[in-house]
C-alpha cells in the first residue's frame, strides 16, 4: 500500500481522463447524426434530402402520355426533338392536376426569336432570321405552326400569303 | 402510473430526440433507385448550342436559384484569327435572356454552356472542413445545406467558378445535376429544356447509354484537364480558347 501512499494526485488525474473520455464519447453519440459516415465523411441522410425536392419540369414523357396528338404532329417536323417544356415552360403542376392548372398561351413573337434570331455565334446550319426583316413584327404563328414549322403544303402557303398581303389575293 | 418529477426529467431528453426525428420528417426515397448502379455525367455537344439560354432559365425555375446567381450559364466566345489565348468572352446575365447580336464581326464565334463538372476528384469537397459537401456514391457533387457553415472555402477551391453563396441561406450552392429528378428517372431541367440536344445527361455505368459510343467516336474534352479534377462534363468540339 505504501507504493500508493502519495499517489492520490495520479488517481485524480486518471479519473479526470476517464470522465473526459466518457464525456467525449457521450457528446459524440449525441451530437453526430446517425447517418454520418453511412457512405463517407458526410451525412447520408443529406442524399435523400437533396433528392426530396419537388419537381417543376414534368418531363416530356408525362406530356406525351396525354398529348399524343401533338406528338404525332411534331414527329414529322423540324421540332420533333424539341421537348414540350422547352417552349411551354415548367408544367409539372399541370401534369399533376390538368384540370385546374392550365398552361399560359405563348406569344410566338417573343418565343421563337429566342432560338431563331440571327447571331454570328450560332451554328451555321441552324435556321436563323433577322426577325425585323423577316416578319416585320408579325407573330411567327401567322405563317409557321410551331409544332411543325416548315411551310410546305399548298394550304399553309396560301394561308401565309393571305396573311402577309392582308387577304387581298 | 404516476410520473414523478424524477421520471419526467429522465424522459425529457428522450422525448427531445424523438421530436427532432418527427420534425425532420421521412425523406422521400425513390424505391427503385440504386446508388451503386449509376455514375452520372453530362455531355455538351458544342456545335449544337445556339445560346438561347433555355437551360439557364430552366435551371432557375427548377431550383429556385436567386436572381444574379447561376448554377449553369452560357458564355459567348469571340476569337480573332490566331489569338486563341485572348478570347473575348461575354455572358450577359448568364445568358438568362439569350444573347444580343454580336458587336464583333468575323473571327470565330461560338457558345459554351457551363455548369458544375461533377469532378470525380473534386477540389471543393476536399477543402470542406465539416463534411458538408461530398461526392455521392452515384457520382454527383452535392451540398448538405444543414451542415454547411458558409465558410466559402469551396467557392474559392472550385477551378470552374461553379459555386456561390446563396444570399438567403448563407450556405454554399451549386448544380446538383437535378439530383431530385435523376433519382426519379427524369433528366435534368436544363437537358429537358434544351431545344437542340446540346446537353445530354449521361450515365457512365449504364452500358446501353449512347455516351460510350459517342466518347469512342468523337474528339471530346473536359475543361482544365491539367487540374486533374477528373471532370465528368464532357465537351464535344471544345475550342482551345475556352478556359
Amino acid at each position: 500500500m505504501n507504493a500508493f501512499k502519495d499517489a492520490g494526485h495520479i488517481f485524480r488525474l486518471v479519473a479526470v481522463f476517464v470522465v473526459g473520455t466518457l464525456v467525449f464519447f457521450g457528446m459524440r453519440a449525441f451530437l453526430v447524426p446517425k447517418s454520418f459516415g453511412q457512405y463517407g465523411h458526410y451525412r447520408g441522410d443529406a442524399l435523400a434530402e437533396v433528392a426530396g425536392r419537388p419537381v417543376n419540369f414534368a418531363g416530356h414523357q408525362a406530356c406525351e402520355d396525354c398529348h399524343s396528338d401533338v406528338l404525332e404532329k411534331k414527329k414529322s417536323g423540324r421540332h420533333a426533338h424539341v421537348n414540350c417544356e422547352a417552349c411551354h415552360g415548367a408544367l409539372a403542376k399541370h401534369a399533376d392536376d390538368p384540370g385546374s392548372v392550365q398552361p399560359a398561351k405563348l406569344d410566338t413573337a417573343v418565343l421563337c426569336v429566342r432560338c431563331h434570331e440571327a447571331n454570328i455565334a450560332k451554328p451555321k446550319g441552324f435556321p436563323q432570321v433577322v426577325s425585323a426583316d423577316h416578319s416585320s413584327g408579325m407573330p411567327c404563328d401567322t405563317c409557321h405552326q410551331p409544332h411543325s414549322p416548315s411551310i410546305e403544303t399548298a394550304e399553309t402557303a396560301k394561308a401565309a400569303t393571305k396573311a402577309t398581303t392582308g387577304g387581298t389575293k | 402510473m404516476s410520473v414523478t418529477r424524477r421520471h419526467l426529467l429522465l424522459l425529457l431528453p428522450a422525448a427531445a430526440i424523438a421530436w427532432k426525428h418527427v420534425l425532420a420528417g421521412t425523406p422521400e426515397v425513390s424505391p427503385n433507385y440504386k446508388l451503386s448502379e449509376h455514375w452520372w455525367s453530362m455531355l455538351i455537344d458544342l456545335p449544337k448550342c445556339i445560346g438561347c439560354g433555355n437551360c439557364v432559365r430552366a435551371c432557375q425555375t427548377e431550383n429556385d436559384v436567386p436572381d444574379g446567381y447561376f448554377r449553369t450559364w452560357v458564355e459567348r466566345y469571340h476569337v480573332t484569327d490566331y489569338d486563341i489565348e485572348n478570347p473575348h468572352v461575354d455572358s450577359p446575365d448568364g445568358a438568362k435572356e439569350g444573347f444580343p447580336p454580336s458587336k464583333e464581326q468575323g473571327g470565330k464565334n461560338f457558345f459554351v454552356p457551363k455548369l458544375c463538372n461533377h469532378c470525380a476528384d473534386s477540389p471543393c469537397t476536399q477543402v470542406c472542413p465539416v463534411g458538408a459537401t461530398f461526392i455521392s456514391p452515384d457520382g454527383v457533387v452535392l451540398i448538405d445545406k444543414k451542415y454547411c457553415l458558409g465558410c466559402r472555402y469551396c467557392v474559392q477551391a472550385c477551378p470552374y467558378g461553379c459555386r456561390f453563396i446563396n444570399p438567403k441561406t448563407e450556405t454554399a450552392e451549386k448544380c446538383t445535376l437535378c439530383y431530385h429528378r435523376i433519382t426519379k428517372g427524369l433528366t435534368t431541367a436544363c437537358c429537358e429544356a434544351c431545344p437542340t440536344g446540346a446537353r445530354q445527361l449521361t450515365d457512365l455505368k449504364n452500358p446501353s447509354d449512347p455516351i460510350h459510343e459517342f466518347l469512342k467516336t468523337h474528339s471530346v474534352q473536359v475543361l482544365k484537364p491539367y487540374m486533374a479534377t477528373h471532370a465528368k462534363v464532357f465537351y464535344n468540339g471544345l475550342d482551345g480558347s475556352v478556359r
